[in-house]
């Protein structure tokens, strides 16, 4: 029923389109759009932007009272060393797994769309890169603590080729782990964004290098990659923001004071959060989010730079 | 080339197997009972002596540890009900708010949308821990910590289900929306007609991403309730004790199953979500 005045409405604008001028894009009203917002809107200011208004309001200020004094609390936290250390560490996290997480799902979103395209045993296969994305934090902790356990499964398997393996959690090799752990959990998610970007590359492109000659190997490099930098952008803002969710296994694995190589900023706020120090956590919020707004014009930028 | 692709197809194969491994092997240690659990993970989860025998196929499966768990353990059921209370209640309120907000920004040119919608996406990308403090503050100060609404209402004001449902209604065909004008439609009953209908993909992804994500919720919960029979089930496993690890298998899956289910049942819209996300203006 609704399909079929869904149709006639189509072919009435289509009878119209032949003969009068191309409408407005968008619907008009000055009032309408602020009144459908306004619900979204108004949870939004009294549950983040006025409280967080607060919050850059009191990082400049005393812990009791309402002096004010500058930057100090700003020095403190950078002066601090579990500042310091969790900070590297997150960077270091950041600096290994984006990269190694953006290449590891491009890889298997171009072998998949090519050895499978559509068929339904590609959609199988899609289905298990995505499951670890379902399957919360709190289910598969005890897995890991039985895979990275000194006398756990990896050591075992790798007691095969006759290496003796270190007790993962409590070395650096924690680090490693993190990065495990990110990676199965996000390597379907960034696939199917991939899938997309690559879908969108107009197969006509491909078309006319191929009767210039070029090999499928030219076609990946000169026309496959270029177009896809800026679905890269996009995908590693979103890896960034995913990467924040680590700590959802690092906490269940490691509790609140992992070993120092996965000390993340996370573990850190949450500590300071603990201990109710109200200075230091509002000075490295109002940081931590000047870092990312930076970080997002930063590659809009970029990316706007590279489309042209 | 038909080797290749056999090839090509072993290697996908095995990358799956390897990512699908840690659900197999939780699935079989559900099945396991008492002693047989001791024997084979008892030198990492109870330190016993002997080694790590780990199976994917338990040699005496029963369901002992599942009847334990749904009969003996009546705090997980407190707490599974209370994940049930704040995901929907979430779930519902998102659409409630985010489905006029994201009509009004695919449909509507206003003036400073374009800088409104940016702050959405900023604040999509903000961490938990950014916003930790600030909400801590409100919730105290509406007395609201400690309470299934204290995990509920900063979770109804997300800004990623505003962006996402705005991706797909920019995806409806302005002649639709023109047409129906035409015809005498107002702004209401073109949102209801066609709005909502053409986009329920849209809907639908949003509730089951989001479903993933306030199911697996555990940074606000561990920071705005303090009571155990307040927690979400997502927190039941960290407040186990070592003696109860038996049932850790089947609790792992009963906490996965809903949405496992969600995700079998959906993955095209998972999938049409993910993707509508990655989307560009």
């Amino acid at each position: 029923m609704q399909k079929k005045q869904l149709r006639v409405w189509e072919k009435k604008w289509i009878s119209i389109c032949q003969n009068k001028k191309k409408p407005e894009k968008k619907g008009r009203g000055r009032f309408l759009p602020w009144l459908l917002l306004s619900p979204s809107l108004f949870g939004i200011s009294i549950f983040v932007l006025f409280p967080f208004a607060d919050v850059v309001r009191r990082s400049f200020q005393k812990a009791v009272g309402n002096g004010f004094v500058g930057l100090s609390n700003y020095v403190q936290v950078v002066e601090n060393q579990a500042f310091q250390l969790a900070a590297k560490n997150t960077c270091r996290f950041l600096a290994v797994c984006l990269p190694l997480l953006l290449g590891i799902s491009l890889f298997f979103a171009v072998f998949l769309t090519e050895t499978f395209g559509e068929s339904k045993r590609g959609g199988i296969l899609k289905a298990g890169f995505l499951l670890p994305m379902a399957v919360p934090a709190a289910s598969v902790v005890i897995f890991w603590k039985l895979m990275f356990d000194r006398e756990g499964i990896l050591n075992q398997v790798l007691g095969f080729f006759g290496i003796r393996g270190p007790d993962y959690m409590n070395t650096s090799c924690a680090f490693g782990v993190l990065v495990a752990v990110y990676l199965w959990k996000n390597i379907g998610y960034d696939m199917i964004l991939w899938m997309a970007g690559l879908l969108a590359v107009p197969e006509s492109l491909y078309e006319a290098a191929r009767i210039d000659g070029a090999g499928r190997r030219q076609c990946f490099w000169y026309i496959t990659c270029p177009l896809l930098v800026p679905t890269g952008f996009l995908i590693g803002i979103l890896s960034l923001v995913n990467a924040f969710k680590v700590f959802r296994e690092a906490w269940q694995i490691g509790g609140n004071y992992p070993h120092d190589s996965i000390y993340l900023l996370q573990n850190l706020f949450n500590n300071w959060f603990l201990k109710l120090d109200m200075q230091k956590m509002t000075a490295a919020a109002v940081m931590l989010a000047l870092v990312l707004a930076l970080i997002l014009l930063f590659s809009q930028k970029i990316e706007q730079k590279w489309r042209q | 080339m038909g080797k290749k692709k056999i090839a090509a197809e072993a290697v996908l194969f095995a990358a799956v197997l390897i990512l699908v491994f840690p659900v197999l092997l939780l699935a079989a240690g559900s099945f396991l009972g008492k002693e047989e659990l001791m024997e084979s993970y008892g030198s990492v989860l109870y330190s016993t002596d002997g080694t790590l025998t780990w199976k994917l196929i338990p040699m005496y499966p029963t369901l002992s540890a599942y009847v334990r768990l749904l009969l003996d353990s009546p705090d997980f059921f407190v707490m599974f009900w209370n994940s049930c209370i704040q995901v929907f209640s979430i779930l519902a309120g998102q659409l409630l708010t985010g489905l006029p907000a994201a009509w009004a920004f695919a449909r509507f040119s206003f003036p400073g949308r374009k800088i409104l919608f940016s702050l959405y996406m900023l604040l999509m990308i903000l961490p938990f821990q950014v916003t930790m403090v600030s909400s801590y503050t409100v919730l105290s100060a509406f007395r609201l910590l400690d309470t299934h609404l204290s995990i509920i209402l900063p979770g109804i004001f997300a800004a990623f289900p505003v962006f996402l449902l705005t991706k797909f209604f920019e995806g409806i065909p302005n002649s639709l929306l023109e047409a129906a004008k035409v015809d005498g439609a107002g702004e209401m009953k073109a949102f209801f007609y066609i709005g909502l209908p053409v986009g329920m993909p849209g809907i639908f992804s949003c509730v089951i991403l989001n479903f993933l994500e306030y199911w697996n919720a555990i940074e606000a919960p561990m920071t705005f309730l303090k009571t155990r029979s307040m927690f979400p089930v997502s927190l039941y496993l960290s407040s186990i004790t070592a003696d109860n690890a038996g049932i850790s298998f089947a609790a792992s899956m009963v906490i996965m199953a809903p949405s496992v289910l969600l995700f079998v049942w959906g993955q095209s819209y998972l999938e049409k979500g993910i993707a509508a996300s990655g989307l560009k203006e």
